[in-house]
């Protein structure tokens, strides 16, 4: 070893060697607050999701007794919540790349002077509550507001019905909540693209279509990878959407976790449900990205 | 008229985009003007009382405060933790550089329900109460992974010419960063800050698992939702709203006039 790296490649390898060190000093601190705090309380989910009741029984009190039918029995009572938060997940994925793809692509090509101006519009949002703006929906969807009424009198709809409180209001909240997560990566992603690739498509006789299909389009699947990942998985643990703008038959896996948690003070059931979600969500993640080709995440 | 049509088609298909956008968002300002009763969900005339007395409802001042609080500290670590690692990996072979990688993605693939179930369940295995201290190490913990993503793009987009340059010039290593790469960084550093801020203040499934009695603002919404949101609510939302839609704008007046120098 210290003859191969004897003579003149010594000078450059010894600094490298010190600049190792100081990229674990960078690392350490941040690397151990995700371990302390992300890593770890996961392990203390996966401990206290196979916990049984006290025999005291005693609310808030559990024995750890590895008792992993509380997963089995947590999914097969839950099963139709879990259904339902990823097709609502799906739906809203959707519709939100159907709503961002050509405002993304109207921005990056077709906007001119106004792209930034566009882009701030598009990241609005994200400068008012999010809470209050799905409570603005309720507003604009509910039974006294502008849209139930212009239906009713066009007669369009029944005196008695409804928007919100519906499967309907509660996709259309998930849409709107995560739009700018599927829009900024997709622009970002059209926007890299070179002009000139389009041109020459088009030089060598390919009609608009053709470019897009051929051109356009791969060139922008990273950005709907990254764009749909950033909307299904916040959209599937969700709860606050199914709450404010549906009913009960509406609700989500995230509603009962978090009625686990804080209602029923049952952690075990809340524990199992967490890690069942994430669990599927890894799967789903994994066997998407395998199929759409892009191992560049982070 | 057909033609114009198709040529525009798109054009106007991103502006129903853009109006879909801003709707809730114009509901939430106009409403922060309404004489309102209890809910505030009809319109029942104009007036100034709740931009007058912003603080009137009991707790929201308080909520604000906390939000505040909490945003401020938690952007301030996550920013300092998170640029370091974004320079280790960006800068820095080594090894382990896979996990750091996935510890990195895990958090922001993770949904908040679960993060913020498993964080309250280590406090309470631990005996930690929850409160404001709890709620700030959840945020940096969320903000790290979002600063080191922003932050990476940024290093990685350097031109390493730029610090060869400085170090043939004499320049020692802690010189060139401070002088050459820092300055070429910050506005990376600079828009995770935001960022973090932005997810920190609007963040309320992981706070309101781990904030115990304490309130922040958007757990004071949630609340006041059951019995009707007062409009002070919807003061603040535009306040915020329209500062920071200033600090934006500012933001790329400046970096348009950087680039003209």
């Amino acid at each position: 070893m210290a003859i191969a790296h004897a003579g003149a490649s010594d000078a450059p390898k010894a600094p490298e060697k010190k600049s190792k060190k100081f990229a674990y000093l960078l690392l350490a601190p941040g690397l151990l607050w995700l371990l302390i705090f992300f890593a770890f309380p996961l392990i203390n989910l996966a401990e206290t999701s196979t916990k049984t009741p006290a025999p005291t029984f005693e609310t808030g009190e559990f024995v750890q007794t590895f008792r992993f039918m509380n997963f089995l029995e947590a999914f097969l009572d839950n099963q139709e919540q879990f259904y339902r938060s990823f097709f609502y997940a799906l739906l809203a994925t959707l519709l939100a790349l159907a709503i961002a793809y050509p405002l993304a692509y109207a921005m990056a090509f077709r906007a001119g002077a106004w792209k930034n101006f566009l882009l701030i519009l598009v990241i609005a949002p994200f400068f008012t509550s999010f809470l209050l703006r799905t409570l603005a929906w309720k507003q604009i969807l509910g039974a006294e507001g502008p849209v139930v009424s212009a239906l009713q009198t066009v007669g369009l709809m029944a005196p008695e019905g409804t928007i919100t409180a519906t499967a309907f209001s509660v996709i259309m909240g998930l849409t709107y909540n995560f739009l700018p997560f599927m829009t900024l990566p997709i622009y970002a992603s059209l926007d890299r693209i070179d002009y000139r690739l389009l041109e020459a498509s088009g030089d060598l006789y390919a009609n608009g279509a053709t470019t897009f299909r051929k051109v356009t389009l791969p060139l922008s699947m990273p950005g709907v990878v990254a764009g749909t990942l950033l909307t299904f998985i916040p959209a599937s643990g969700d709860y606050i959407n199914a709450q404010l703008l549906g009913n009960p038959d509406n609700y989500m896996i995230g509603n009962v976790i978090n009625s686990r948690f804080f209602r029923v003070v049952d952690y075990p059931t809340a524990a199992s449900l967490s890690f069942l979600l994430m669990a599927s969500i890894l799967v789903i993640v994994v066997i998407y990205i395998r199929r759409a080709g892009t191992d560049e995440l982070v | 008229m057909t033609r114009w049509l198709s040529k525009n088609l798109i054009r106007i298909y991103a502006g129903l985009a853009i109006f879909y956008i801003l709707l809730p968002i114009f509901y939430t300002i106009t409403f922060s003007f309404n004489d309102a009763d209890k809910r505030n969900i009809v319109w029942r005339g104009f007036t100034l009382d709740a931009w007058l007395n912003p603080c009137e409802p009991i707790g929201i001042c308080e909520a604000l405060g906390n939000s505040f609080k909490v945003g401020l500290t938690a952007t301030f670590f996550a920013t300092i933790l998170g640029t370091m690692i974004a320079f280790a990996l960006g800068r820095y072979n080594f090894k382990g550089r896979s996990t750091t990688n996935l510890l990195i993605f895990l958090p922001m693939a993770t949904p908040e329900v679960v993060l913020g179930a498993s964080l309250l369940s280590m406090f309470i295995n631990m005996g930690v109460g929850s409160g404001l201290m709890t709620v700030i190490i959840a945020h940096i913990m969320f903000c790290i992974s979002f600063v080191v993503v922003t932050v990476k793009a940024r290093v990685a987009s350097l031109d390493p010419k730029l610090e060869e340059a400085a170090r043939d010039l004499y320049a020692n290593e802690w010189e060139t960063f401070r002088r050459v790469t820092l300055p070429l960084v910050a506005p990376g550093i600079a828009a995770a800050a935001l960022l973090s801020f932005s997810l920190s203040f609007d963040d309320f499934i992981i706070t309101n698992f781990n904030s115990g009695t304490v309130n922040t603002f958007p757990e004071y919404v949630w609340t006041a939702s059951l019995r009707g949101v007062p409009p002070q609510a919807n003061v603040i939302g535009t306040v915020m709203f329209v500062v920071a839609l200033a600090a934006v704008f500012a933001g790329q007046v400046l970096g348009k006039r950087k680039q003209k120098k």
